[in-house]
């Protein structure tokens, strides 16, 4: 990852200040020549305040190259990405430091548990706060209503080996949660559970989009639970397209 | 919330074992160290309990430790009349090894200037000095002898009188005190039937020398043991130790003993050099390549731990970068856990050691300067020895938390 730091020049675009996210022709090219190819062409997507998204597609479509681009983690060759209103990304030069923007701005979850081992449940959650200058003892406390508010407050001493994949999803979202993110990715976060949890699960991302007014998009190929999507995407051969409602409800 | 610590606590066992592992490693180098130090220690012990400070000895030779020294018996008087000394006394040292109780016992002799000297000056823990002239003996505890023990050498049985305790001479061996006279004839001592021959040899000698058969008492000289003939004696003394007076000038009276021609003078300090550079300085050298490769060793191996205990977490350091963990944190947690696996072994190390060391046949000294140097040189590699975790860590990218 080739990233420089500049000066913040960009001023909040108050056209998009109520968006939560957006990106403008985001277009990610691996390799050169013989051997060039093209995973995202174009990719532009706007996602509000308290909306929630879905993005769909095959394995190999690019939805995990747009999620990591999006997620500060692997950046477009080309193309701009807006965060809260504010230029975070210009082509692969980041606008800021992408390391601390993530951590105060943008909730992970991933398909299969995504928490630190050798850290109990609230711990998993405390440590997102701390990292963001939060203190010990507030960030704990924070944890557990978090922890509480998503029904595995009981769980909040146990190793995180000892929850079950629900009971895990659930930090993680806490976790995701703790920084009062903008901008909420969940790559197939209901891959691992049944029908029923996995609902629940879309089900929260709904209600904390809602209560706290992240942009919340959800890379998944459980077509039962789309009812719960604001909008939905659809990605294939690198390029994404909004999809009809009707069609998948 | 110090990750450093959390992750040990999931992996304790592990930890505590690696560390115990460090640590007796550690305690190796550091038992080096103070195995260098108590030879060092054993070497000077003796020179400085004595207390003289002048030796004379035998004429370009480097005794009567370094190496054989023959002084004659006159030589005390010819050192008592230099002007600024105020006492010289004979000096017989060495080493026998011989069979007592089924075992070997291997022990050395200094004779004391009796009855100036009866051993007063020896710090004893158990029994008296010497009340005799002969057949009395102080002996360390290190010898294993007991107070009241009978220790027969040559022909003459010693009683333990006294024990002393960390008298050992230059090369470790647990140190006898007896007179002048036995140390002598412990060491002159010769078989019966040897005598017997030397006699009759003498006496066939003395039947065709012109000056026995003109001076017939002559013959009766020649029953006496060899180191007591005074025509054809051996000197017999080790070394002379001198003391001055106060005030004089002990240079000078370096100077003017050593222009005597027949012998040699060290000062105290002159013999502990000889020492040291002489017994000493192998082994030092020896020892000192020891501690560093083994401290090359515990490096290498710390260092192996830590980039193991790096891989164990690589995810969670993927993990923790992804939710915006500052490389600051990453890399304190590595630090600090081994610093922590150095700090604990040190710990270890120096409290196996205190236990096992005095186990030891030999004197293990340590010294604050030995644990301090080894404290600095734990605080080094245990910084070395992070980097190549630190460098996986750095080189870790927080995509892979999704890759995996």
């Amino acid at each position: 990852m080739n990233i420089n730091i500049s000066e913040r020049t960009q001023a909040l675009e108050p056209s998009l200040a109520k968006l939560a996210i957006e990106t403008r022709e985001l277009r990610k090219v691996y390799g050169e020549g013989n051997t060039e190819v093209v995973a995202m062409k174009d990719a532009s997507v706007s996602v509000r305040q308290g909306e929630v998204v879905a993005l769909l597609g095959p394995s190999g479509s690019g939805k995990s190259t747009f999620l990591t681009a999006i997620g500060l983690i692997n950046p477009p060759s080309s193309g701009q990405i807006w965060i809260g209103g504010e230029l975070v990304l210009d082509g692969p030069d980041a606008q800021t430091d992408v390391r601390a923007f993530r951590r105060k701005h943008i909730g992970f979850v991933f398909q299969k548990s995504n928490l630190i081992d050798f850290l109990n449940a609230r711990e998993n959650v405390q440590i997102a706060m701390e990292l963001n200058g939060l203190s010990h003892r507030a960030a704990g406390k924070r944890a557990q209503e978090l922890l509480d508010s998503l029904g595995v407050g009981d769980r909040a001493n146990h190793e995180v080996s000892m929850l079950s994949g629900g009971q895990q999803q659930r930090v993680a979202v806490a976790r995701a949660l703790a920084n009062h993110p903008s901008v909420l990715l969940a790559d197939e976060p209901t891959a691992a559970l049944d029908s029923h949890r996995g609902r629940q699960v879309m089900e929260l991302f709904r209600d904390v989009a809602r209560q706290h007014g992240a942009g919340v998009i959800v890379v998944t190929h459980d077509h039962r639970t789309l009812d719960v999507f604001d909008t939905i995407y659809e990605m294939e051969d690198g390029v994404i397209r909004v999809s009809e409602p009707q069609s998948n409800h | 919330m110090n990750l450093a610590f959390k992750d040990i606590r999931k992996n304790l066992g592990r930890f505590v074992i690696t560390t115990i592992g460090i640590g007796m490693l550690l305690m190796v180098v550091m038992g080096m160290a103070g195995i260098y130090r108590g030879l060092l220690e054993d070497a000077t012990f003796l020179i400085h309990k004595i207390g003289a400070d002048l030796w004379i000895v035998q004429q370009d030779t480097r005794g009567p430790f370094a190496e054989l020294s023959r002084v004659p018996n006159s030589l005390v008087y010819r050192a008592q009349a230099v002007p600024g000394v105020t006492s010289a006394r004979e000096f017989v040292f060495h080493t026998i090894q011989r069979e007592h109780r089924g075992a070997l016992l291997r022990m050395s002799i200094l004779g004391l200037s009796w009855p100036e000297d009866k051993g007063d000056w020896l710090q004893l823990v158990a029994g008296r000095p010497l009340r005799e002239n002969h057949y009395e003996m102080i002996a360390d505890k290190s010898l294993g002898l007991e107070l009241g023990e009978k220790l027969k050498l040559g022909k003459d049985e010693y009683t333990i009188v006294g024990i002393t305790n960390g008298m050992v001479s230059t090369g470790g061996d647990g140190m006898a005190f007896t007179t002048l006279l036995d140390s002598q004839a412990i060491q002159f001592d010769s078989p019966s039937e040897a005598i017997r021959l030397e006699r009759a040899a003498r006496d066939n000698r003395g039947q065709t020398s012109e000056v026995f058969v003109q001076q017939p008492q002559l013959t009766e000289q020649l029953a006496l043991p060899t180191s007591q003939l005074p025509a054809v004696a051996a000197p017999s003394l080790s070394a002379v130790l001198v003391t001055i007076k106060p005030g004089a000038d002990l240079l000078k009276i370096q100077a003017l003993i050593e222009s005597w021609q027949d012998v040699s003078v060290y000062t105290t300090a002159g013999q502990e050099d000889l020492l040291v550079q002489g017994i000493v300085d192998k082994a030092r050298k020896q020892l000192f390549m020891f501690r560093v490769l083994l401290t090359i060793i515990a490096a290498i191996i710390m260092a192996l731990i830590i980039y193991t205990l790096t891989l164990d977490k690589i995810y969670a350091i993927a993990l923790l970068k992804l939710i915006g963990a500052p490389n600051r944190v990453i890399l304190g947690m590595i630090l600090q856990q081994a610093m922590l696996l150095g700090g604990l072994g040190y710990l270890v190390a120096y409290t196996a050691g205190m236990q096992l060391f005095p186990k030891f046949p030999r004197r293990v000294v340590l010294t604050n300067e030995d644990l301090i140097q080894l404290a600095v040189v734990v605080f080094i590699i245990s910084i070395l020895s992070s980097l190549m975790g630190i460098w996986k860590a750095l080189k870790v990218e927080p995509n892979e938390v999704l890759m995996s």
